[in-house]
Formats: structure tokens, C-alpha cells, sequence
């Protein structure tokens, strides 16, 4: 939807929220609301003669209240408006297929077609090429690559299959080749694509912790001024008793006082702030269950960050061929590249280029009739081939050394050296056998990403700690961690240690951030405070998370941090500026107000204001302009930098704060001075 | 020169001494061994077993809540009918009547929630029982009371997901066993020794050293020669006027409850005109002590939160904040009183021009006090919630009767009343780091714990209880034809009067504009709701906040955590706290004392 569409969407849906039951949700607004409706009121009878301010008055300030809710009601309309854009589009490929239910994995052929909103939880269907995948499951056969640009915006198609990782499917997705079969895992209206539309529509936007305790001080402030305009009627009353003159105060006025002096900007934005926020995570591909995940994800301290992917480039490559007992270097590299030639892994991959850069080993036919391929499982946690009546495999020292020493052969001392040594430089030794003997080992070198170093330094500087999580062996992991300076790491990482590390972390006042893939992840996902489910992972680990990242980026922790905090900080500056604005106001009306019963006060007037009237009106139209030139702000978010607390403080304050209270002495001043052209009181 | 060596002296000596009795006090309450515990201890032991208490029970904060409110109820109603009935009880050798109802309740509920409001005159409408029993009685167990839930808030920061907060009776027991009596029996005797009355004799008449003319009304009547009992001015006889010969010296228990109303915030005088008076504070010396055990306890407290909080600078900083605005409003008074320029001034009547006229505004105050100690003193009181005085505040000049005025509603909490100013404080505190930690991208917290919605209620409830007390009371005041006969003035001082009276009773505060005649039954009876909502209702929301605060875990610290300990935190809790105030009352010191000053 192009912009100016939204523009209109949102103008359309301000006037939309005039709906009193929309305005009661947002208590400083309601103020405002009833107060336009109070004015209003009082205009109608101003025209028969009754009040105690002139008709023309008390309309200007009637329609200036109108046009400050209709602004507010603009700023959440616009915030809302990429939401509904993008909820359109989901919703698009939320349309209602033909399933293809079948019995059981076994009977494939008895296709029975239903509407995919019948389907229930535990029912198989068949998917084939070509076809929506009905609902949200989990693959239990066959494997398939599937278009979920629907859903990720991502073109490149994904594989998914049975067991692994890789096995959740989401309702909405296209099968582009082969077939699975799906076990339903939700049912209609509850799938993850009528989550992911609700939660960009914002349709189930709870109002977070935070926000609500921001709401309670704005409410408190509100009702201290409802005191403070209620009583300086009396307050007048008396004074203008004692000097034996009429009441100077109008009930129009204060109502306009009151709506200067309640924390309007603040209470106008406050949704559009959580909204954008929300959105912005959106934009980064990052979905969030909830908006109290996005604040938490602001006050993480520790970030349990995945090595592969986050730390180090995803693929390991082959760096050099280390024979021991008497073999040679080009032995070594044969049987190596013999071993890799069905190993599709990028680490696979370069131990094959390696070996034909280095000895101009060409690669042999993978279908050689004599080849049986070994692949890795997790059981043997090796990998390799059989041919021409050799053993060849390759596989982590410590289950080859079991390999070797189980078939009665010697594990020589060389290699366990070469072994250490390699992971002491943060490689990944491969050891390489021919049937049962050692041959050598192969180097494999972790990358560093560019720029980590820098990026985990700033995190440092915001007090955030980088925890690298791997499965290497301590020796390699201490010295990747070292290289790209996180501040600690937990190697040869399994699920329950993962577990207890952040339950430990936690019990020491830490907020921890997390991200995982697998069944296995679940339930540290669930321990974490926030926890980044990848959309390729399993349906137990998005289950367990409280977001999901559509582009399965292990990186993209750091931006979710970074848009929690922006949001925060941006609900505070604007708070602050809000506030600050009070100042002028004052300044504005009260001297103005009380000019006639004490003269003297005009030395208050310090912005030397034509009138009472035009004070009161330039204060509030200044009040209504500032809420829709706060609007990008309250959008974009405030400017994030990686310092620490104290910076990100007196840097906010000095923009938002000193800002705040001299901004509306500018502004109010021009605003009167333009009212004086055109003529106005 | 010597004047700021003055101000000076007197802030200096109020730091030395908070320091090391902050560091008792923190000890006694956390129940740790002190140098008094081998006399005191076996008392508060006799205590505990005659009242039942199990000294180590922890309550949770509903039942700590509900034993305040019992005992300070359980005060009010003892008091209410100790005033009333006062007439038909010994310990009256004066043979005063009782108190009307009305009168009554306001002073009971004055006195119970360490207001000391006074809109009786100690020396004429009350009994030396009432006074001893009633009253001083109350001055200690108020100010304990406040120290108590000091403590109870305090635990439920320190403490790691727990329930209870601590046990009220003990907390009671302990702040005034250890704490207020030693210290108010220190000041007592030395107050004594200067010449503060302390006797259980009804009033004695003395001779005057020469006699005076009044006229039928009771005012002296100026350049009058008296010979023979007839009076002559200018050579012309008055028939009317009469001649006073002999003077009534008030006497009475009054040493010993001077030194508890400074020491305990409470403030309310033996006699009428409190601290002024020179038999309730003869000399220089009863003066500098009186005056700075006004401030004593609350500063020390300051220290004692550090210290429990095993965190001094937490402690510090909140001093620091404190002690600031004291600083700039004592400037700020100084300096208006002391370059006043009076009517006489004005009138070429004055010259202030020499070194040896203290010049300034003297009017309502002391000449054995001066400016100096006057400005002072009418600083302190109103900062802490205290309101003696030892000059009558209505006299000040516009500029600083708004200062003290303004201090009192700010809400008390510059060091404030014995405990409540710093829980008072803290409250603030919280609100401070609600919108400063949402600036560095943290949802926020204090001490280490969260600060969500349900702490976020009632410290906004804590910190606008006085501004709220003071704007309805005021504004209903305002409204009422009848309030004009309680005013001395009119226009913008008559309203101040109003203005600083309902201020003083929502800070309980207790002090008075001079002239403010408040003793009606709408007065006595809004005065007396706002003192108990502006009491009870911060107490309920200081330990609603503890109880939940002490089952929280505490979030560790790291360099994105917002300091709560540094300069910028000092600043932006005296901003927060001024902006509330300024947000809340600019309105109406523009109509009072801002008015008054720019005419």
C-alpha cells in the first residue's frame, strides 16, 4: 500500500476513534475528549447569552480541543497503518485450501479432501508440489522445499523435513517441489498466520507493564491539575471578592488550562510509541509475541549469543592437512577428500577444495558403484565412505580415538597433540582414519566475523554481556571467545547446560536473551527472558520463545535489544519533553489571567503576550501542533547510541528535557504573534 | 561576613552531628548491639513481655499496616477524650475546661500524625496532664511511628523474595527506647540549664520592675507616666487606663516536651507563640540547639538508609538532594529578610547603610534571635516537618514566607518529619527513576528492584498526597464566604494566610501565618482531614510498596544501569521533586505571595 493511501487510511480512521468507548482506553485523551465536549457545550449556550466568555472565545478553544484528540487519534491511526498493510497481505495468503487428509503415514493413497479449517490437531495431511500447506504442523515424512515468502518476504525457498530441525511448517506456505506429510500442530484460528496478523494489526495489543505504570503517573499528574484548574477557581473567586471585582476566570479558560497542563503529547503518543516499536520489530523480521517481550528485550543484560552464524562466518573451512604416524600429507588428503565427497556441509565442501588445491586431487564420480557413503549421525558422530573395501572415516577426535581404540588400534600420542594444539588456536581438528588407523588430522578454521570485536565492545559499554554458546570443546572455544571478545562462553553446549546457565544468570538478578532452533532448545527458550525462536526451527521451539525471527538470522538478537531499548527511550524523552512543556505554559497563562486583579504579575509574562486571550490560545494550539510534530519521532523512535546509562541520560535529557521547556516558549511566543497578524483577540 | 559565617555554622554542625547518629540509628533499628543496648535492653525486653510481643515475628505488610493504624488510632481516641475531659482530671492545677469536640479532634489528629497543628494556646486551654501524657506522649510515639515504617520500607528494599518487613511493635519500641528518649533527655536537661521551665507548680504572678499602662482593651499604652496609680499622657489624665503591676509567669513541663517537639518533628510549643516564647527558648545557645535538633534526626536517617542498604552513596545522594534545596531555600530566605527593605526603610526612618544596623526585616522576629537565626530556624522547621518557631513566619517578607511555604509543599520531604520525609523522599525517588530509567532504555528500577505498575500507584499516591490535600482543602476553603473572619489580612497576604495554613497542615508541618485565627469548626475539622490524609495515606502506600518491593529479586547491576547514586541523580530528583511542587502550586503563590511581591 503506497503511502498516501495510508495518509488517508489514517485520516479516515481518526475521525473512526472519536467512538467514546476508543477514547476511554486512553485516560489523558479522555480528559481532552470531554473537555472538547464540555467547550462545546458551553459555545451552544454562549449563543443564547449565557457564560461568562465570548461565544467566538469559547469556540476557537472548542475546535482547538476537537483537533488535539483527532491528532492524537491520527498519531496511533498512522502507527497502526503499516501494521494493517502488512496484516492485508497475510491475510491474503490466508485462504481456505482443500486438504488432502490421510490415515496414516503408511496409507498415503487414501486421500480423503476436507477444507483446511476442519483440520484438528494430530490429523495428517499430504502436501505436493504446488500446493498451500493447509495448517501450521510439524513434517512427519518426506521433505520438500517450500516457498514461505508469505509469510518471511524471503524468495529463496526453504527445505523441510522429517526429523532434524527443520521440520515446522506454517499454514500459508507453498510445497514448490517433492511432497511431506504434515502432522497438524494448531488448529483454525489459532495458527500461527491468524497470531502473526493479529500481532501486526495490533488487534491484540495489551497494554505492557511499563506502560500501564507510565499510564498511572499520567493519570496522577492529570488529576493533580484537574485540582489545580478546580481550585484556582476558587482561588480567583476569593481574590477577586477581596479586591471587590468580577471573577477573571472563565470556565473556558481553565478547561483550555487544564488540557495545556495534562501530559497531553505524551498521553497522544504513548500508543503510537508501543505500536511503532512493534513494528519496527516487524520490519526486522522479528515477530513478537508480545509487546512485554519487546520491553524486556530492552532490559537484557546478558545475550546468550549462537558462535555459528553470530561469531563466527557459518562455515568452518578446511586450512591444512596434518599427517601423523608416517603417513603423508597427500594420503592424508586423498582419504580426507574421499570422505567429504557426499559431505554437503560447507566444511565438507572445503576439505574437498583444499585437498585439489593443494595436490590437484580431482574429485572422483560420487557415483562410483564402489562408493558407500557413511553419513553423520548422531549416534556414531562420525562420517565417511567405504570404497574399494576401505574404511575411511573422519570425525571429532574424541569419538574417533573411541573408533580406534575399540578396533584394538593406537590413538598415537602425535595426534592427540595435534588435536590439542589445533583447538588451542580455536580450530576444529578432524581426525581422519583408514580402516581404523589414524592417518592424520584435518584443520578445520573458524572464521570471525568482521566487526564483532567492535559491536560486542559497544554491548560491553551498555552493560550487556555476550555469552558465546558452542558446541567445541572448551580448548577452541576459549580461544574463539578470546579472538572475538565476548565476555564469556559455555562450550560443548548442551541443552541443560544451556538451561542452567541462564536459571544461574537469573538467580543473579540477570535478564537473559536467548536464541534456539530446536526441540532440544525448548526449554531454555522458555527460561529465558527473551527468548528468539527461528522460524526454520521446530514447533516446540517456537512455542517456547516469545518471538519468532522470519529470517532465522542469529544475529538479529543485537537489533531486537536495539529496538527494545529505542522504545523505552523513546516512551521516556517524550514523557520528559511533555512535562517540561508545562513551564511555559504557566508562564503563558497565568500571568495573563490575573494581569487584571494584580498588575503586577505582568512581570511574569516573560514572553510578553498580547492578551489573555491569545495567551490561553497560542498555549493550546501550541499543545495540539506539538502532537502532530512529535508524530515521526514517536515513529522512527528517539536516536539510539551504544553508550552507557549515564550518556544515554544526559544526552536525552539535554535534547528532551532543556529542550522541552524552551521549545514552547519559542513556539507560544510566534504562535501569539501570528494570531496578532491575523487578527485574533 | 560574620552573618554567613552564621548560616554556615549552623549547616556544618548539622552534617557533623547526623553522621554518627545516623550510623546508631541504623544499628538499633536493624537490632545490632549499641553502647546504650546494656542499660536499654533489659527495658525493652520488660516491654516486650508486659505488651506480648515476639520481638523477632515478621509481619507482612498488610498486618505491619494494620498494627500503625491501630495504635495511631488507638492515640487518637485517647487523646480525643483526654482534651475533652481534661476539666474533671487531676494533674490541672491551673483548672482548665475541656476543649470543645471539634477543637478536640484537631488536636488529637494533629498530634497523632506528628502535625502539631495548634489552634489552642498550650499555656490557657490545656492541663499540665493533658500536656505531659497526652501530648509529649504522642510526640515521641509519632515520630516513632514515622521512623518504624522508615524501616519497614527500607527492608523491603534489602530484602530478596521474602514477606515480612520487619514487626512494627518492635520497630516502635526500639526508635523510641533507644533513639528519641536519650536524645530528649539530653536536650531537656541542657534546655533546663538554660532557663526553660520545668516545674509541676501552677502559673506564679511576679512584679513587674516597673509597672505599665493598658487601656480598657488590655494594649499598653505608649509614653504613659504613671504616678500613683493614675495615668497621664502628655500631661493628660486617662480615667480609663489601668495599671499593671505584677505579671503571670506560665510554668509547667516544659523543657521536656520543647526538647521532644524539635527532636521528633512535631513542633507543637509548650506555649502559644512556641520557640519565640523566652521561657520555651531563653537564650543563644537553647536556640542553636533547639534549631538544630529540628533537622537531627531526619538528616541522620539519610545515613542510617545507606548504611541498612549497605550502600552509603544510595544514602548520600539523598542527603546530597536534600541538603541542596535546604541550602538554596535558606539562601533564598536569607537574602530576602536580610535586604528587605521595610516600611521604615522607606520612610528615611532607618538608615541600613551602617555596618552596625542589622537592617533587613525585622518585623515579627527576635531581638535576641536576629535575622540570622530567625531565617534559619523558619528554614529548617518548614523543611522538616517540624513548625515550631521562633518567629512568626507571617511577618516574613513575600519572597520568603514563599520559600517556607513552598518547602512544606513540596511535601515535606526535605528531610521532612522524623522517617516520613525520607520515605516521603524515596517515593520520589522512585518517580525519578520511573522517567530517567526510561531514557537510558530500561524498564526502570530503584535499588535494584522493579518499579511496575502496583509500585508505580502507590508512589504517585505517596508523592501527591500533600499537593492533593492542599488544593482541595484550599480550594474549598476559598470558596466559603465565612473563611474572611479567620483572616488577619486581605487581598494576596489574606489569601497566603489561608494558603500557608491549609500547607502546613497537609505537610504536617504544623506552623502557622501568624493572625490565622483557626480555631472554627470548618477549619478544625478540614484541617484535621487533610493532616490524616496526607499522614495515613503515604504510610499505606510506603508499606504497600515495601511488601511488594520485598518479594522481588533483585536485578544486578551493570554499567547500563541507571546510577542512582551519582550527581545526575542528585539533580534530577531535586528537578522532580521541585517540578511537582512548581507544577502543582505556581497557580496559587501567583495569587498569594508572588502577587503580593511584585505589587
Amino acid at each position: 500500500m503506497s503511502d498516501k493511501n495510508m495518509l488517508n487510511r489514517a485520516v479516515k480512521d481518526s475521525f473512526i476513534k472519536l467512538n467514546p468507548k476508543t477514547q476511554a482506553g486512553n485516560p489523558v485523551m479522555l480528559l481532552v475528549y470531554i473537555s472538547a465536549i464540555l467547550t462545546s457545550i458551553l459555545w451552544v449556550i454562549s449563543l443564547f447569552g449565557i457564560g461568562d466568555a465570548s461565544s467566538g472565545y469559547t469556540l476557537a478553544i472548542a475546535l482547538i480541543l476537537w483537533l488535539t484528540v483527532l491528532f492524537a487519534n491520527f498519531a496511533e491511526a498512522i502507527a497502526e497503518g503499516r501494521g494493517k498493510a502488512q496484516a492485508d497481505s497475510l491475510r491474503a495468503a490466508k485462504k481456505e485450501v482443500d486438504a488432502h487428509k490421510i490415515p496414516s503415514v503408511t496409507e498415503k493413497e487414501k486421500i480423503q479432501i476436507v477444507p483446511s479449517v476442519s483440520l484438528k490437531k494430530g490429523e495428517l495431511v499430504i502436501v505436493k508440489a504446488g500446493e498451500q500447506i493447509p495448517a501450521d504442523g510439524e513434517v512427519v515424512d518426506g521433505a520438500a522445499s517450500v516457498d514461505e515468502s508469505a509469510i518471511t518476504g524471503e524468495s529463496a525457498p526453504v527445505i523441510r523435513e522429517s526429523g532434524g530441525d527443520r521440520s515446522a511448517v506454517t499454514g500459508g506456505t507453498t510445497v514448490l517441489s517433492d511432497w511431506i506429510v504434515v502432522e497438524v500442530t494448531s488448529e483454525a484460528g489459532k495458527s500461527f498466520l491468524d497470531q502473526m496478523i493479529a500481532m501486526v494489526e495490533g488487534a491484540s495489543r495489551k497494554k505492557t507493564p511499563n506502560e500501564i505504570a507510565l499510564q498511572i503517573f499520567l493519570v496522577a499528574l492529570s488529576i493533580i491539575f484537574i485540582l489545580v484548574t478546580m481550585s484556582l477557581y476558587t482561588y480567583s473567586l476569593f481574590s477577586a471578592n477581596q479586591a471587590g471585582i468580577d471573577n477573571p476566570t472563565s470556565i473556558t479558560t481553565l478547561v483550555a488550562l487544564l488540557v495545556c497542563l495534562a501530559p497531553t503529547t505524551i498521553g497522544a503518543l504513548l500508543s503510537a510509541i508501543g505500536i511503532a516499536g512493534m513494528s519496527r520489530l516487524n520490519q526486522a523480521n522479528v515477530l513478537a509475541m508480545s509487546g512485554r517481550a519487546i520491553e524486556a528485550a530492552g532490559d537484557v543484560d546478558i545475550l546468550m549469543l549462537d558462535k555459528t552464524g553470530t561469531i563466527t562466518l557459518g562455515n568452518r573451512q578446511a586450512d591444512a592437512f596434518f599427517p601423523v604416524d608416517g603417513i603423508s600429507e597427500k594420503e592424508l588428503a586423498d582419504a580426507a577428500q574421499l570422505s567429504s565427497l557426499a559431505d554437503e556441509t560447507p566444511e565438507g565442501r572445503s576439505v574437498v577444495i583444499l585437498a585439489k588445491e593443494k595436490f590437484g586431487i580431482r574429485e572422483r564420480q560420487l557415483s562410483d558403484k564402489n562408493m558407500v557413503f557413511i553419513p553423520f549421525t548422531a549416534a556414531t558422530r562420525m562420517s565417511g565412505v567405504d570404497f574399494d573395501g576401505n574404511e575411511i572415516r573422519k570425525g571429532a577426535a574424541e569419538s574417533m580415538q573411541q573408533y580406534v581404540e575399540s578396533a584394538g588400534q593406537i590413538y598415537s600420542k602425535k595426534c592427540d597433540e595435534i588435536v590439542k594444539q589445533i583447538a588451542s588456536k580455536g580450530g576444529t581438528p578432524l581426525v581422519v582414519t583408514k580402516n581404523h588407523k589414524v592417518m592424520g588430522v584435518i584443520y578445520l578454521k573458524d572464521i570471525i566475523k568482521d566487526g564483532v570485536q567492535e559491536k560486542f565492545a559497544d554491548l560491553r559499554k551498555m552493560g550487556i554481556k555476550t555469552i558465546m554458546i558452542t558446541g567445541d570443546n572448551p580448548l577452541t572455544a576459549a580461544a574463539i571467545a578470546a579472538e572475538a571478545g565476548v565476555d564469556d562462553f559455555l562450550a560443548e553446549a548442551t541443552p541443560e547446560g544451556k538451561l542452567e546457565m541462564i536459571r544461574d544468570f537469573q538467580t543473579k538478578g540477570h535478564l537473559v536473551a536467548m536464541t534456539g532452533d530446536g526441540t532440544n532448545d525448548a526449554p531454555a527458550l522458555a527460561q529465558a527472558d527473551v527468548a528468539v525462536a527461528m522460524n526454520s526451527g521446530t514447533q516446540a521451539a517456537k512455542e517456547a520463545g516469545n518471538m519468532v525471527d522470519l529470517d532465522s538470522s542469529p544475529t538479529k538478537l543485537i537489533d531486537i535489544v536495539r529496538i527494545g531499548k529505542q522504545l523505552l527511550m523513546t516512551r521516556g524523552s517524550l514523557t520528559t519533553f511533555s512535562i517540561a512543556n508545562d513551564l511555559a505554559k504557566y508562564f503563558a497563562i497565568i500571568p495573563a489571567l490575573f494581569i487584571g486583579l494584580y498588575p503586577g504579575l505582568a512581570a511574569l509574562n516573560i514572553m510578553g503576550l498580547r492578551s489573555p486571550q491569545s495567551a490561553v490560545l497560542s498555549a493550546i494550539i501550541y499543545n495540539a501542533l506539538v502532537i502532530i510534530a512529535l508524530v515521526p519521532l514517536a515513529l522512527k523512535g528517539v536516536k539510539y547510541r551504544e553508550v552507557s546509562a549515564g550518556k544515554l541520560l544526559s544526552g536525552n535529557l539535554l535534547v528532551y528535557g532543556l529542550g522541552g521547556i524552551i521549545t514552547p516558549f519559542i513556539f507560544i511566543k510566534i504562535i501569539d504573534m501570528l494570531l496578532g497578524v491575523i487578527g485574533v483577540a | 561576613m560574620g552573618l554567613i559565617v552564621q548560616y554556615v555554622l549552623y549547616m556544618v554542625l548539622l552534617v557533623i552531628l547526623a553522621i554518627p547518629l545516623g550510623k546508631y540509628i541504623s544499628k538499633v533499628m536493624n537490632g545490632e548491639k549499641v553502647w546504650l543496648s546494656k542499660v536499654i535492653r533489659p527495658c525493652e525486653k520488660g516491654i516486650y513481655k508486659v505488651l506480648r510481643v515476639k520481638e523477632d515475628e515478621e509481619m507482612n505488610w498488610k498486618r505491619y499496616l494494620g498494627s500503625v493504624l491501630l495504635f495511631s488510632g488507638f492515640g487518637l481516641l485517647v487523646l480525643f477524650l483526654l482534651q475533652m475531659l481534661q476539666g474533671h482530671l487531676f494533674g490541672n492545677p491551673q483548672h482548665v475546661g475541656g476543649m470543645s469536640w471539634d477543637l478536640s479532634l484537631n488536636t488529637a489528629i494533629s498530634f497523632i500524625t506528628n502535625t502539631n497543628w495548634q489552634a489552642y494556646s498550650g499555656e490557657s486551654q490545656l492541663s499540665y496532664l493533658s500536656q505531659a501524657l497526652g501530648l509529649t506522649v504522642q510526640n515521641f510515639v509519632s515520630a516513632g511511628t514515622g521512623m518504624a515504617v522508615l524501616f519497614a520500607l527500607i527492608r523491603g528494599f534489602m530484602r530478596v523474595k521474602e514477606k515480612g518487613i520487619g514487626n512494627f511493635w518492635t520497630d516502635l519500641t526500639r526508635s523510641v527506647l533507644y533513639v528519641l528518649i536519650p536524645l530528649a533527655l539530653i536536650e531537656s536537661v541542657f534546655l533546663v540549664s538554660q532557663g526553660v521551665t520545668q516545674s509541676p507548680n501552677a502559673a506564679e504572678s511576679v512584679k513587674l520592675v516597673e509597672p505599665v499602662a493598658v487601656d480598657t482593651e488590655g494594649n499598653i499604652i505608649e509614653d504613659a507616666v504613671i504616678e500613683d496609680n493614675q495615668v497621664r499622657v502628655n500631661g493628660v489624665l486617662l480615667e480609663d487606663a489601668q495599671v499593671v503591676t505584677e505579671e503571670v509567669v506560665p510554668l509547667g513541663f516544659a523543657a521536656s516536651q520543647v526538647a521532644i517537639k524539635q527532636l521528633g518533628t512535631n513542633g507543637g510549643g509548650y506555649y502559644g507563640v512556641n520557640s519565640a516564647h523566652p521561657l520555651e527558648n531563653p537564650t543563644w545557645w537553647s536556640n542553636l540547639i533547639e534549631m538544630l535538633s529540628i533537622l537531627l534526626i531526619p538528616a541522620s536517617l539519610c545515613f542510617s538508609f545507606g548504611r541498612s542498604i549497605k550502600d552509603k552513596k544510595q544514602g548520600k545522594a539523598v542527603f546530597l538532594a536534600m541538603f541542596i534545596v535546604l541550602a538554596v531555600a535558606l539562601g533564598s530566605v536569607a537574602v530576602a529578610e536580610q535586604t528587605a527593605p521595610t516600611v521604615l526603610t522607606e520612610n528615611q526612618m532607618l538608615d541600613t547603610g551602617t555596618t552596625d544596623q542589622a537592617g533587613g526585616n525585622m518585623e515579627g522576629k527576635e531581638s535576641r534571635f536576629g535575622i540570622a537565626a530567625s531565617s534559619t530556624w523558619g528554614v529548617f522547621t518548614t523543611a522538616a516537618s517540624n513548625g515550631s518557631v521562633n518567629s512568626m513566619h507571617d511577618s516574613f517578607t513575600p519572597l520568603g514566607g514563599m520559600v517556607v511555604m513552598l518547602l512544606m509543599q513540596l511535601g515535606e520531604v526535605i528531610f521532612g518529619g522524623v522517617g516520613c520525609g525520607l520515605y516521603g523522599m524515596l517515593a520520589f525517588a522512585i518517580l525519578t527513576v520511573f522517567i530517567a530509567g526510561l531514557m537510558v532504555g530500561r524498564t526502570p528500577e530503584y535499588l535494584g528492584k522493579k518499579i511496575e505498575p502496583y509500585e508505580m500507584k502507590w508512589a504517585v499516591l505517596v508523592c501527591l498526597a500533600t499537593p492533593i490535600a492542599i488544593l482541595v482543602g484550599s480550594g474549598i476553603a476559598a470558596a466559603l464566604p465565612g473563611i474572611t473572619d479567620s483572616l488577619n489580612n486581605t487581598g494576596a497576604h489574606g489569601f497566603s494566610e489561608m494558603l500557608y495554613a491549609f500547607s502546613s497542615a497537609s505537610g504536617n508541618n504544623g506552623s502557622a501565618f501568624a493572625g490565622f485565627g483557626a480555631d472554627t469548626v470548618f477549619l478544625n475539622l478540614s484541617l484535621g482531614a487533610c493532616m490524616l490524609f496526607a499522614r495515613f495515606v503515604p504510610i499505606v502506600g510506603i508499606l504497600a510498596i515495601a511488601g511488594n518491593m520485598v518479594q522481588k529479586k533483585k536485578i544486578a547491576r551493570t554499567a547500563g544501569t541507571l546510577s542512582t547514586s551519582n550527581g545526575m541523580f542528585v539533580f534530577l530528583l531535586i528537578f522532580v521533586v521541585l517540578l511537582i511542587g512548581a507544577l502543582s502550586f505556581f497557580p496559587a503563590l501567583a495569587l498569594g505571595p508572588l502577587a503580593e511581591f511584585f505589587s
